[in-house]
Formats: structure tokens, C-alpha cells, sequence
């Protein structure tokens, strides 16, 4: 569903992204990990080119969609995005985040995206909310909204910043068994997360990216349970999980 | 030398020279000013975030200029250059000339308060409303908008005080303003320091009322 050839990506002098070859198939899920300043986050952020790579492709569903003339809003439908500071829309109420996009872009009359809205807030536990100000929830119910959010355009691939990284301790759960039950849904998904064990539950696969390349990747139990790049090793080693 | 009495005896005999012709230019001139540049203002800040080098050169070039040369040069200039100059079209009033001036410069000065209300907002917001697929205009509109608005209206309302008090520079024109009535009321009493306090009194009561009128209404926009 979304393949990268040889992704480069700069910031000034610093290469964070040195040649990434990966792809991701419909219906699996794959959870990225690594040390800080690795390139997990930039290349999360090249595949819906929030971030503009240098150099290389990136192909969803088949088309290239760093070609020039591509029409990025269009493909930007398809995958939803959730960040690790949620960015929900302060100004706007709980039910407005979730319809906004979906009436503005896909057309949808009020009454039918709100009606979808709902449902979604239904599910994550947010519909007795869904009349108050975004800004007036937690960080984990805005999080949970931030994914019904990026749910209500109706995604073919969810991509996950982070999410739980800005949470208080105690609200980590929540956001996690959100994502957990939209992954066992069959969502196709990437997760860039510093949760190890959620990875090690959750993921068809795992990529361990370090130094701007991916130092190895592989099942769950290959990367965690028989590590063979001692970068890898190093890294679990000093993880707890 | 300065007597309470006198300023009975003005307020008595040319309250209506103060109030029905000086603050009433000042008003209309401060009016002219923050409106116009309100909305010229608004396009040179959008002009200084769009992607075009050459608007967003022009549009700095234009806010600098304005803002590092003296106010009272560039009435003098708007006098002295934009009769002439467009004389064969319209004729210009002396009045209309330096409501230009404040007009543009102001413009200057809500373009600064537009362009950074803009972009204090997070920029979280923007990439959220673009992966969801919004196009650069809806997420302006719908998304960054709405948030700038909150920072950017108390300064307006900040620029407006500023304006009322920079229009006294008019009276160099002798255009009507709360300051030229002052000039007036010395010319024909020779109570120059009464004139004055009485002129600074008003320009204080206008300054001080819209400042606080500001801060209520920030407070209750806020509490929103």
C-alpha cells in the first residue's frame, strides 16, 4: 500500500534520513522504534510529505506521490494522521473537529457527517462530550479524538506519531486501547512509539531505525525476543519494558 | 499665567471648537486610518506569508520603509507629492492627503500585528488540517484563522489608541484635529497652557476609555 525507494531527507547539515527502502501492505501493522533523533518521526512525516524528502519516491497505492503535479490534499484523504501534541482544534467543539474535514472536503452535508461523527465519538467513549470545547479535554480524550478525527475521512492507512508520548502516565491506556482495537479492526497502520510493549503486541512487524537508516527490522519476536544487530540489542537493553 | 478660570471660561465659550470640530477630526482621521489599513494591512501580511519571493519582498520592503522613516516625513511627503500627482484626476484636500498618510502607515503596523497573530498560532494546527486532507485556503480559513483572530484583535484595538494619538502630528497641516483646535483656541485667547491641558484631557479620557474597553473585551473573548 505504501512503498518508499530510497527516502533522503536533510535538515541543514544534519542527514536524518539516509536512503530508506520500506514498504507497508494493506492490512498490516507495522510499529517503528529507535533512539531519538533516529529519522523514526521524519519518515513517518515524508509518507504523507509533511515533510518533503530530498530525494527518492514514495508510492502510495501506487502512485508516486512526490512526483511533481500530484494533487498531495487529494491522497492526504486517504491517510489520517494522529500527532503527539494531538492538535485538535482548540477553537471548535468536540463534534466540529471530528466534521470539519469530512463536510469541507469530502462534501458531506452537516447532518450526515455528524451523524458518522457520533458514532466514532460513540466508540472511544467521547459522545457525552461531543457539544464541549476541544479545549476543555484531557490529553488523553484529546487524543482520542484527535484518531476519531483522522477515523471520520474514512482512512486507508492510519499514521501514528508518537501518541502516547505527550500523555500523563495514567492516561496512556486509554489512548492505547483505542489503537489496539482499530488495528485488530484490520486498519493498516504505522506507529512510530516508544511503548515496547505495545509494539511487541500489536505489530506484524517491527523496524528499528537508528542514524537515519534502518538498522533491522523484523517480528515482533525476531526484534525483541533475538535481536541480532548489536545497535538493536543496545537500544532494548536500555528500554524497559 | 495659568488660571483654573480660564479653563471654565473654554470650556464654557469653545467646547464646540474642542469637541464638534477637533475630536470629531481626530475621530474621523483615526477612523480612516485603522480601517483602511486594517484591510490593506491584512493583504501585505498575507502577501509576507504567501509563497510568491517577489510579494513577500515587496511586502517587507513596504512595511519597512514605513516603519523606519518618521511619521511626520511621511505626511509631509503625502502632502507635499499626492495632490500633484493625481491632481488631474481627483483634487485632493490638504485633509485627504494626510488621511492617506496615517492610512498607510498604519497599514504598515496591522500587517506586523496580522503576519505575527498568524503565525503564533501552533503550527500543529496546520499540519493536522492538512493531513486531513484540507487545502492550504480551507485550513487558513477554518483552522488558523478563527485562532488568529484572537490575537490579533486586542492589537488592533492597541493600534487604534496609538493612531488616535499620532493624528495630533495632522495639526502640522492645520486639518481640524483635537490638536489644531488647540492651535486655534491659543491663536484667539492666548491661553496657550489651559488650550493644552484641556486638548491633552480628552486625547487622555479617548485613550484611556478605548484601552479599557479593549481589555473587557479581550477578557470576555478569552473566557470564551
Amino acid at each position: 500500500m505504501i512503498k518508499t525507494v530510497d527516502l533522503y531527507k536533510s535538515f541543514g547539515d544534519l542527514e536524518v534520513l539516509k536512503g530508506i527502502n520500506e514498504h507497508v501492505d494493506e492490512g498490516e501493522v507495522v510499529s517503528i522504534i529507535g533512539p531519538s533523533g533516529g529519522g523514526k518521526s521524519t519518515f513517518l512525516r515524508c509518507l504523507n510529505l509533511l515533510e518533503k524528502p530530498d530525494s527518492g519516491q514514495i508510492f502510495f497505492e501506487g502512485v508516486d506521490i512526490t512526483a511533481n503535479k500530484v494533487d498531495i490534499d487529494l491522497h492526504r484523504q486517504k491517510m489520517g494522521m494522529v500527532f503527539q501534541h494531538f492538535n485538535v482544534f482548540p477553537h471548535l467543539t468536540v463534534l466540529q473537529n471530528v466534521t470539519l474535514a469530512p463536510t469541507l472536503v469530502k462534501k458531506l452535508s452537516k447532518a450526515e457527517a455528524e451523524e458518522r461523527a457520533m458514532e466514532l465519538l460513540n466508540r472511544v467513549g467521547l459522545a457525552g462530550k461531543a457539544n464541549e470545547k476541544s479545549a476543555s479535554l484531557s490529553g488523553g480524550q484529546k487524543q482520542r479524538l484527535a484518531i476519531v478525527r483522522a477515523l471520520a475521512m474514512e482512512p486507508d492507512v492510519m499514521l501514528f506519531d508518537e501518541p502516547t508520548s505527550a500523555l500523563d502516565p495514567e492516561m496512556v491506556g486509554e489512548v492505547l486501547d483505542v489503537i489496539k482495537e482499530l488495528v485488530k479492526s484490520g486498519m493498516t497502520s504505522v506507529i512510530v512509539t516508544h511503548e515496547m510493549g505495545f509494539a511487541r503486541e500489536i505489530s506484524d512487524r517491527v523496524v528499528f531505525f537508528d542514524g537515519g537508516v534502518v538498522a533491522e527490522e523484523g517480528t515482533p519476536d525476531e526484534i525483541f525476543a533475538h535481536p541480532q544487530n548489536p545497535r538493536t540489542k543496545d537500544f532494548l537493553s536500555k528500554v524497559l519494558y | 499665567m495659568f488660571s483654573f478660570e480660564h479653563i471654565i471660561v473654554l470650556l464654557r465659550d469653545y467646547w464646540d471648537v474642542f469637541l464638534l470640530e477637533g475630536l470629531r477630526y481626530t475621530l474621523i482621521l483615526s477612523a480612516i486610518a485603522v480601517l483602511f489599513g486594517a484591510v490593506f494591512g491584512s493583504l501585505i501580511a498575507f502577501g509576507r506569508l504567501s509563497n510568491s519571493r517577489i510579494l513577500r519582498f515587496i511586502c517587507s520592503a513596504y512595511t519597512e520603509v514605513v516603519r523606519d522613516t518618521p511619521l511626520l516625513v511621511q505626511i509631509y511627503l503625502f502632502v507635499l507629492i499626492v495632490p500633484k500627482a493625481i491632481g488631474t484626476i481627483v483634487s485632493l484636500s490638504t485633509f485627504q492627503a494626510v488621511a492617506m498618510a496615517f492610512a498607510f502607515n498604519s497599514a504598515a503596523y496591522v500587517s506586523e500585528i496580522v503576519r505575527s497573530g498568524i503565525q503564533a498560532v501552533d503550527a500543529g494546527q496546520t499540519e493536522a488540517a492538512r493531513s486531513l486532507g484540507m487545502s492550504a485556503r480551507q485550513t487558513m480559513l477554518h483552522v488558523v484563522m478563527p485562532q488568529a483572530v484572537k490575537n490579533i484583535l486586542p492589537a488592533l484595538g492597541n493600534e487604534f489608541v496609538s493612531v488616535i494619538k499620532e493624528t495630533s502630528m495632522a495639526s502640522t497641516f492645520f486639518v481640524g484635529d483635537l490638536m489644531t483646535s488647540y492651535l486655534k483656541v491659543k491663536g484667539t485667547t492666548y491661553w496657550a497652557l489651559e488650550a493644552l491641558l484641556i486638548v491633552a484631557a480628552i486625547y487622555f479620557i479617548l485613550g484611556f476609555g478605548l484601552s479599557k474597553l479593549i481589555s473587557v473585551f479581550e477578557r470576555r473573548m478569552n473566557r470564551k
